[in-house]
This record gives C-alpha cells, sequence and structure tokens, in this order.
C-alpha cells in the first residue's frame, strides 16, 4: 500500500513538472510588452524620474 | 505516506516558484545594459532626426532613413551610420533578451513586441511605418 501511494506522488509530481515546462516553452507576450516598455522608457528617457537622478548624481 | 505528502508539497512549492518566475522577462543582464546605454547615448542624437522626418521606426522594429533630404547633404553619411548603428544595437537587444532567458528563438517575438511599443510610445509627429506604408503619428 505505501508503495502503491509513492508512487502515485512521484506521478503526480512528474506531470506537475511537465506541465510547468509546457507552459515555459510559451513566449509570454504580456512580461515581454512590460519588459519591452521599461526598456523603452529608458532608451528615449521618457520617465523623468530617471533622468532627475542622473542629473543628481552629475551635480 | 507522510515523506511523500511533504516531498509533494515542497515539489508544488517549487513549481509555484516557476510559475512565477514565468511571469517576468530577464532583462537584466551586464549585455542588456550595454546595449541600453549605448542606444541612450545615440539617442540625443536620433531625437532631432526622428521629429524632422529623417528616419522613422519601422514595422519590424528597427529604423530606417524616411526622408534624407530632411538633413543637408554634408550629414548624410553621419545619417545612415547613426541608422545602421541603432539597427544593430537593436538586433543584438532582441536576441540578447531573447537568450537572457533561454530561449534565443524567442528573438522574433521579441523583435515583433518591440516593433510595435517602439510605435506605439513615439511621440505625434513622428513618421512610422504600417501595413499601408510610412504615415506621420
Amino acid at each position: 500500500m505505501k508503495r502503491v501511494s509513492t508512487a502515485t506522488a512521484m506521478v503526480a509530481l512528474s506531470l506537475v513538472m511537465a506541465g510547468c515546462v509546457t507552459i515555459n516553452i510559451y513566449f509570454p507576450a504580456a512580461a515581454a510588452e512590460k519588459a519591452a516598455d521599461r526598456i523603452i522608457d529608458e532608451v528615449w528617457q521618457l520617465k523623468p524620474g530617471a533622468e532627475a537622478k542622473e542629473g543628481e548624481s552629475a551635480k | 505516506m507522510k515523506a511523500a505528502w511533504k516531498f509533494l508539497m515542497a515539489m508544488g512549492l517549487f513549481a509555484a516558484t516557476l510559475v512565477f518566475a514565468q511571469g517576468n522577462l530577464e532583462v537584466n543582464t551586464p549585455a542588456i545594459a550595454a546595449l541600453k546605454a549605448s542606444m541612450a547615448d545615440r539617442h540625443a542624437q536620433l531625437a532631432p532626426l526622428y521629429a524632422s522626418g529623417a528616419v522613422g521606426l519601422k514595422s519590424d522594429g528597427s529604423l530606417a532613413v524616411h526622408d534624407a533630404n530632411a538633413v543637408p547633404l554634408a550629414q548624410r553619411s553621419k545619417l545612415n551610420t547613426l541608422v545602421a548603428a541603432e539597427n544593430s544595437d537593436r538586433a543584438a537587444l532582441y536576441r540578447e533578451i531573447a537568450a537572457a532567458n533561454g530561449h534565443p528563438e524567442w528573438a522574433d517575438d521579441i523583435r515583433r513586441t518591440f516593433a510595435q511599443r517602439w510605435i506605439d510610445k513615439a511621440p505625434s509627429g513622428w513618421w512610422v511605418q504600417d501595413q499601408r506604408g510610412w504615415a506621420r503619428k
């Protein structure tokens, strides 16, 4: 009986792990959009906060 | 039996961490930081060129010369150099983000995402490209 439960646990575990791997191969579009926005804000200096910090350290 | 449940529980927590990690893209590597700095630096020179229409944002996430006549003849080769340098940084940025996340094959998806966001975030007056061609925002 004990051996059967352990086997069941192992099967459940492998299913969970396989599920995670499966999720991870899809391109995370929403996360990519957020990352793009952050990088574009920095490159184009659209967020005044980042500029002000650099200005202060220059003074 | 008890040990098996504890083990399952621990693995469940581990799985939850994986799912959470999935919600973000890694963009903080030294290579990405260097590319961002180089692009932010170049932007000081590019900003007036976007505004005058000399360069525009393409729908594939790169830049192109849109109206070379907006720039004096003497500065046109510099214009081309700037556009080429920016495009090479952008291509490297898309590649680096994909590689930093362990999925080099995502580079094209990342390029498409950026293409859309560059255009969405461009101030009015800049030239952008869509399926029908160039348009002024």
